[in-house]
């Protein structure tokens, strides 16, 4: 068996938690390193974006908190800048994000606001699954700064009130999301915790969470 | 003990790499001495001796006799065997009353939490200070006619802060004395402080007291716990008799020998090297310190002479301990992302530090690895790194909350 100290491999070096049996790192994918340790885009200077559109979610005592400036040309996504504290697939997802809305000259606003969290994790090459609720703010850092657009461009008819109720409100998690979480097994509050964080900034909303929980293991689990 | 080459393991309250002397004192009852040692034939009785000998030795060393000692698979079924044992045993009136603190291992906590929300007992669970302390004046306080065990570790494994253990037993005895009563029983974990504190169980009043080998350069999956003569334990394992039948099952012979071989070479090198490493320790939570929005947690002074626990406000632990370990430094984080609960460190938390400053902790235990070089090296990169982070981080708490 490698002695992972002494002997450490290249791999090891890169920075990754290294399993003793395995040379390779198992935590986070190249990808998610890459974009880890040289993340891009984020925002160096604020004062040249005090025009930008701003959008935000989270909250540092929850362990994840973001900040999204956006800069949008004929309705297409010219420049995402960003802030964020948080793990490394934190960083790492809202890095792949602004990648992926400002690539091929920029994605159309329509387009951007149907990314899911699935797309982005795709392009990482995957997130360890406790990790996942990571890049689900990144998706509605974007929503929360395009709804800032149409705000300041008067198309406010445009504006996506979150689909469904926010439950939580540090996280801006909604009953639709928790049903989502309840269909793909999140069945107790630990596991949908693990999910999604909810209720973690907002312990208040945990007593309904938890009833929400038991209406949707009901409506289709019928237990 | 041979130096990693130019890795910096600065994880040592996780686990320790082996001892080259204990991995040899425990060689011969692999493959050799391999024998059971309830066998009456020659190897039975070597590998009994093998054990007798090692239940001496740690006996010595805590200052006890070798019949107090049972060996166990680790620190975590020892606090738990003493928890539970201690519980399941108790046949007064009514509910047992257990007092511990809100800085304890999950081994500990965990199991009485558990209990307590079954009310099989009725749980204290005593704050600690800005610093990690508990205090006498409370657990004394805490004390009721149901009372059957307190269980409060001598180090912190997060924060590394000193319990006043030897106080609080004090004021047990005292109790026991004045209600004419065996109960309560004092526990400690002592996994952290092994190294580096004096682990006699009369100074300290300890009626039961953990041990584990993976904190003193021993190995993995091997543990003691100390039971004073007279103390009243139910069993978890039914079988062979073995360990007073407190802790029934074949035993891990080499396991066993290394144990005590590494509990027997901390020991002897406890004061120089607690000496060390206090220098050392000292430097590096100074070094860090002035990093602007840093604060120390745990206690100054009454802290174990390999601990340096920092939050680093602003930043998340996780993503900081990866650009560490890119630099080839070894630390460890208690916050959420890290590990497999949502929750920052509920040690930090329990010395009132708000979430954000939780979130945002490393800690650094040092070793016998450990030289000078790498805690200069550590001082030289750590700037940086935060100022990166703190740069990408949208977080800019006012250090008013943290004062």
């Amino acid at each position: 068996m490698q002695d992972p100290i002494a002997k450490a491999t290249n791999e090891a070096r890169k920075g990754d938690v290294v399993a003793p049996t395995k040379e390779k790192g198992w935590f986070y994918t190249d990808t998610v390193k890459e974009h880890f340790f040289h993340p891009k885009n984020f925002l160096e200077d604020e004062a040249s974006y005090g025009e930008a559109y701003l959008g935000m979610v989270g909250s540092p005592a929850c362990g994840d908190a973001m900040k999204v400036w956006l800069k949008i040309e004929d309705n297409r996504i010219k420049d995402f800048k960003w802030k964020t504290f948080g793990c490394a697939s934190a960083i790492a997802s809202t890095s792949m994000l602004s990648v992926m809305v400002t690539e091929n000259g920029g994605m159309p606003v329509e387009d951007a606001l149907k990314l899911r969290p699935q797309d982005i994790m795709a392009r990482l090459g995957g997130l360890p699954a406790r990790k996942v609720h990571c890049s689900v703010l990144g998706d509605k850092a974007l929503r929360s700064a395009v709804n800032d657009y149409y705000r300041k461009t008067n198309q406010v008819d445009k504006i996506e009130v979150e689909a469904g109720r926010i439950i939580d409100k540090v996280l801006k998690i909604t009953d639709h999301d928790i049903e989502e979480a309840v269909l793909e097994g999140a069945d107790t509050l630990e596991k949908l915790q693990q999910r999604t964080k909810v209720g973690t900034g907002d312990p208040s909303c945990i007593p309904e969470v938890e009833q929400l929980i038991r209406f949707y293991k009901e409506k289709y689990f019928g237990a | 003990m041979k130096k990693p080459e130019h890795l910096i393991y600065l994880d040592h309250a996780a686990t320790t790499p082996l001892d080259p002397r204990v991995l040899q004192a425990m060689q011969p009852f692999f493959s050799d001495d391999f024998g059971n040692p309830s066998s009456f034939h020659a190897l039975g009785v070597r590998a009994k001796d093998a054990v007798s000998e090692a239940r001496e030795t740690v006996a010595v060393l805590l200052g006890a006799h070798a019949d107090e000692i049972i060996f166990t698979s680790g620190g975590t079924e020892s606090n738990n065997l003493a928890i539970s044992g201690v519980i399941k045993r108790w046949q007064g009136e009514g509910i047992p009353h257990v007092i511990t603190s809100a800085v304890e291992h999950h081994s500990v906590l965990e199991p009485l939490m558990s209990m307590d929300r079954k009310k099989e007992i009725e749980l204290t669970i005593l704050g600690v200070d800005r610093t990690g302390k508990v205090s006498v004046e409370d657990a004394a306080k805490a004390l009721k006619s149901n009372t059957v065990l307190i269980s409060i570790m001598i180090a912190n494994n997060e924060i590394g802060t000193i319990q006043p253990i030897a106080d609080i037993g004090r004021e047990i005895l005292k109790w026991r004395k004045a209600h004419a009563s065996l109960y309560p029983y004092l526990h400690t974990d002592a996994c952290q402080a092994t190294g580096f504190l004096d682990l006699n169980v009369d100074k300290l009043h300890a009626d039961l007291l953990t041990l584990n080998g993976s904190k003193i350069y021993g190995p993995k999956g091997v543990g003691a716990l100390y039971v004073r003569r007279g103390t009243k334990l139910q069993p978890f394992f039914i079988g062979g008799g073995q360990e007073r039948n407190i802790r029934p099952g074949t035993e891990n012979v080499p396991g066993i020998a290394g144990l005590a071989k590494a509990f027997e070479l901390v020991q002897a090198d406890r004061e120089r090297e607690s000496a060390r490493l206090t220098a050392l320790r000292d430097k590096l939570a100074f070094g860090l310190l002035q990093i602007p929005k840093t604060v120390l947690n745990g206690h100054p002074i009454d802290r174990l002479p390999n601990s340096v626990n920092i939050s680093f406000i602003d930043i998340e632990g996780e993503a900081a301990v990866l650009y560490l370990d890119a630099e080839g430094i070894m630390a460890s984080t208690g916050s959420a992302c890290a590990s497999a609960s949502l929750d920052p460190s509920h040690v930090i938390l329990a010395t009132g530090l708000s979430y954000e400053g939780a979130h945002g902790s490393i800690r650094f235990t040092l070793g016998h690895s450990t030289t000078e070089a790498d805690i200069d090296k550590v001082i030289e990169v750590m700037p940086g790194i935060v100022k990166r982070l703190r740069e990408m981080s949208p977080v800019n708490l006012d250090m008013k909350y943290f004062s």
